[in-house]
């Protein structure tokens, strides 16, 4: 391979930032100048690598750089946002001005505005979020082969790929506001995957492993990433469908951060003010099993969801939205807030790393717990009605007998309601998924209906 | 007529940024200076913007601008790829360097002697759905919409309704010497309801739009009709029993459940896939894949349509492609590279989100022909089975070929009749098999009113779907009563 790669100087350097801040300095400038009562504006640049290795050989390599603003202007309660790709003078002022056109047509809206200024964060601790990894496309492809290659070598019913790959990402956020809130913010993201195939006499099956991580020495091992998909799909060859049936169900780690961002959806502001939410007036009530401890941990050091602040500039807390099963608060920003008469809970934008405490078992404990049941490793669709919590997805895993595997299974649909669900989990898994900005171990659910033949 | 939309595409893209075909050809050159097959590079500008209602406010609106350029570089099976949100010659330069890295160095690339144009189809006028209405009508037309909705029932307690459009010219030029431009329009309009009644809340959702301006949703009573539908949808809802558990005979409604072929057999037929042989259709042109009653296709040139393009964005004109007929696979969905690789030709189904994102092969509008039943013949003959007319979103593993699809308004099918409506639940099926099942194709096919979005590797983009009412002899139904 050749080793031109164009030089990529780190986009969250102080040149940078310096930059950004006067973009958003220069918006909130341009929108007091249009007669604009208060506003406030975000600017992101971000930059990365990414390159699939496919049979052994280079497939794609992509190199991106994407910048972006965002303004909202507030003409008293009056509401208009823009946005554009374009830094130039002549851009940001067009930007602004049709934000403050958009507001000359918007509604009177009382509950409209930033933050109130005394929730803004003051203090701006170093989450160690920003670590810069360059490793080169040789390096990268290097990886992303050994991975692929490692996978492959597991068997030789894994004859196909989908590929390995390495990505790496790094970005730079500043958000200001008219009340004079100015935060920057620089994080980086990497990870490692390889989706690959499985083939037998009964057909093919693709799965996937993935590592994530700010720092690129948390990353797991190309031979672990490769050799984990691996066994997962060759785990799922003969797969059956099984007879329709009510049974217990263990939703395996990586998926059961599903339910609890069903469970975020139905807590949000947005769909309670809406009335959206089978969860309305829950506040005080037993929603999950009385052991549950539901939670968000913003400020863990060099976590995937952590943050200072909300997207309007909201001091974030640590705090519990469930303890001993019963909701302890919603997930608020100030426009949800004010409507539902409370306070910002510092979600504008989502949680933060919020996670359901583990227990002491691990899977093939809660197999063993289980006994008899279905061991969910795979969703599809988006059967999940937040009205009423009807609940209802395509599903792919294993049939369990006496706390063991006994065979895969495959197109069957796992079906409930989402509120008898959380009210019936039995247990909470040790082996907590940390990859994302939901962490939670394995999930057992007493019983759910399982359609198939 | 229109202005031809390429000459339209060269004035909005390269005009400004004082690219003319001497700085196209130093790019092109700059690109192709290692042994590439080919490489393009895609020039867009797009504007979008969103009105949205609720509590019977337009409280916001939102107006965005996205530009740039991508430049790929293609050898063999390997593609190198960057992207510039600056349009000027050095960042493109730039692009382009970075691009061509994919291959060694090598002999310089056969370059075209001059670029000649590819004018594509006219499927749909240039003109900028954004400026064809003036703010003050747009946020009009979403209050009579909300008003329409509440006055069907005092049950309604919530209205939400948006009103969106995107202008987005786009221009591809190509290694071969092929430039080719569209400019594309595309509007919609969504409601979204709550009713309640003694404590129970259900929702209905309706919507439509297409290649047009906003005056379509004046036209034939469509906006309000939107409303009414949205109103109808979530009053049956509130009558809805617990779906069955099962594998049972379904009955498809004509139009959006469509989503079926999307899902079932449209992913899996797409180049891309096959030429890997990842996907569970691979290898099978010429097989049985569908009863004989099934005619499938993927048609880019229906005039006005939400999947329609004039030139696909490899700058190749659409077409009509069968994919299935009388349930034989016919063939596959090709972007150009995948065509190139198989040996067959593009079929104009090369897509891609924007120019940050490297084309793949896509749908466009997928739709079954009609066959010969009577709808209502086709209910009568089910004894029990489920009837479902409204779909939410679906999903496929193409390797495996398990797909699923969400009903959101479904009735139960007892003794050649519909009883009761039922609540939404999700049908799983296998693509490679379902349509072998399919018994009875109706008469009265339908597209859908234009409000489809496909994800595929992180990537979106508008597509239709459509067909008439069918009948599968099997389908398992995950509800809740078994």
């Amino acid at each position: 391979m050749s080793t031109s790669v164009v030089a990529s100087p780190a986009v969250a350097d102080k040149t940078s930032r310096t930059r950004l801040i006067g973009v958003v300095e220069q918006v909130l400038a341009e929108a007091k100048k249009s007669g604009a009562t208060a506003a406030e504006a975000g600017v992101n640049i971000s930059q990365g690598l990414s390159v699939t290795v496919r049979l052994g050989e280079v497939e794609t390599i992509e190199h991106t750089h994407d910048k972006g603003m965002g303004v909202t202007v507030y003409f008293g309660n009056r509401t208009g946002s823009a946005s554009t790709t374009d830094f130039s003078d002549k851009a940001l002022h067009e930007t602004v001005r049709a934000a403050c056109t958009i507001a000359k047509f918007t509604a009177e809206d009382d509950c409209s505005g930033l933050a109130d200024p005394d929730r803004l964060a003051k203090d701006i601790p170093d989450l160690q979020l920003h670590h810069p990894w360059n490793p080169g496309t040789d390096k990268a492809i290097e990886l992303a082969r050994e991975a692929e290659a490692a996978a492959r070598a597991m068997d030789k019913r894994i004859n196909n790929s989908e590929g390995g790959s390495l990505s790496t990402h790094e970005g730079l956020d500043v958000y200001g506001n008219s009340n004079g809130f100015l935060g920057t913010v620089a994080g980086t993201r990497h990870s490692l995957s390889v989706s690959i195939i499985a083939q037998d006499e009964s057909g093919m099956q693709r799965d996937y492993w993935y590592t994530v991580a700010r720092d690129a020495k948390n990353l797991e091992t190309p031979l672990s990433v490769g050799e984990t998909a691996a066994r997962r799909a060759l785990w799922r060859l003969g797969g059956k469908k099984l007879s329709t049936r009510q049974c217990p169900v263990l939703y395996e780690a990586p998926l059961a951060a599903s339910l609890l961002s069903h469970f975020i959806s139905a807590v949000r502001g947005t769909s309670l003010y809406r009335q959206a939410s089978f969860l309305l007036d829950s506040l005080g009530k037993p929603v999950f099993s009385d052991f549950v401890r539901i939670h968000e941990q913003p400020h863990l050091k060099g976590a995937q969801g952590s943050a200072a602040y909300d997207s309007e500039g909201v001091a974030t807390q640590p705090r519990d939205l469930i303890r001993d099963g019963i909701l302890q608060g919603y997930v608020l920003d100030s426009y949800s807030a004010r409507k539902l008469k409370m306070q910002t809970t510092g979600n504008a934008g989502g949680v933060h790393n919020l996670t359901i405490d583990p227990g002491k078992e691990d899977l093939p404990a809660l197999m063993k717990r289980m006994n008899t049941g279905l061991l969910v490793t795979e969703l599809i669709g988006f059967g999940v009605n937040s009205i009423t919590g009807d609940y209802s997805r395509g599903a792919a895993g294993f049939w369990v007998e006496n706390g063991e595997i006994q065979y895969p299974v495959e197109e069957i649909t796992i079906a409930g309601n989402l509120k008898d669900m959380f009210r019936q989990i039995v247990s909470v898994g040790s082996d907590v998924d940390t990859r994302g900005n939901i962490r939670s171990g394995s999930i057992l659910i007493e019983n759910m209906t399982v359609a198939g033949s | 007529m229109s202005a031809n939309t390429l000459t339209l595409a060269r004035q909005s893209l390269l005009e400004p940024a004082g690219l003319g075909d001497a700085e196209l050809a130093r790019l092109m050159g700059q690109l192709m200076s290692g042994r590439l097959d080919y490489g393009d590079l895609y020039f867009q500008y797009s504007r979008h913007e969103a009105w949205s209602l609720e509590e019977g406010k337009v409280k916001s609106g939102t107006h965005s601008i996205e530009q740039g350029v991508g430049v790929r570089a293609v050898a063999g099976e390997k593609t190198g790829f960057a992207y510039s949100d600056d349009i000027v010659l050095p960042a493109l330069l730039q692009a382009a360097g970075a691009a061509r890295a994919i291959v060694q160095q090598g002999a310089a690339s056969n370059l075209p002697a001059a670029f000649r144009g590819e004018t594509g189809r006219k499927l749909y006028l240039p003109n900028d759905p954004l400026a064809s209405l003036s703010d003050d009508a747009k946020v009009k037309l979403l209050e009579r919409v909300e008003k329409e909705a509440r006055a069907q029932d005092p049950r309604v307690k919530q209205v939400m309704a948006s009103l969106a459009s995107t202008h987005e010219a786009i221009l591809v030029v190509r290694s071969d010497g092929v430039i080719s431009g569209d400019v594309r329009p595309l509007v919609r309009l969504s409601v979204t309801v709550i009713v309640e009644s003694n404590g129970r809340r259900e929702s209905g959702n309706a919507g439509g739009g297409g290649r047009f301006v906003y005056d379509y949703f004046n036209q034939e009573d469509r906006a309000l009709g939107y409303a009414r539908e949205a109103v109808r949808q979530a009053l049956v809802n509130l009558e809805a029993v617990d779906a069955p558990a099962g594998t049972m005979a379904v009955v498809l409604g004509p139009g959006w459940p469509g989503i079926l072929l999307h899902e079932a057999i449209g992913h899996g037929l797409e180049g891309d896939f096959n030429r890997k042989g990842t996907s569970a259709f691979a290898g099978r042109i010429g097989q049985r894949v569908a009863s004989e009653q099934c005619t499938v296709v993927d048609d880019g040139t229906i005039p006005d349509r939400r999947g329609s393009l004039n030139v696909d964005d490899e700058g190749t004109t659409t077409q009509r492609t069968v994919l299935i007929e009388n349930g034989v696979l016919k063939g596959y969905m090709q972007d150009t590279m995948n065509a190139r690789l198989m040996k067959v030709a593009p079929t104009g189904n090369g897509r891609r989100e924007s120019y940050a994102h490297l084309p793949m092969p896509r749908m466009t509008n997928t739709y079954m022909l009609n066959g010969k039943y009577d709808p209502k013949e086709i209910i009568g003959s089910v004894e029990k089975g489920l009837y479902a007319v409204n779909f939410g979103g679906g999903q496929v593993d193409i390797t495996s070929g398990k797909f699923v699809f969400s009903a959101s308004e479904a009735y139960l099918i007892e003794n050649g009749k519909l009883t009761r409506p039922v609540k939404g639940a999700t049908l799983i099926g296998n693509g490679p098999d379902v349509l072998t099942r399919v018994s009875m194709v109706g008469n009265d096919m339908q597209l859908d009113p234009g409000v489809g979005t496909c994800g595929k590797e992180g990537q979106s983009v508008p597509v239709g779907v459509g067909q008439p009412t069918l009948k599968i002899d099997g389908l398992t139904v995950g509800g809740t009563q078994s």
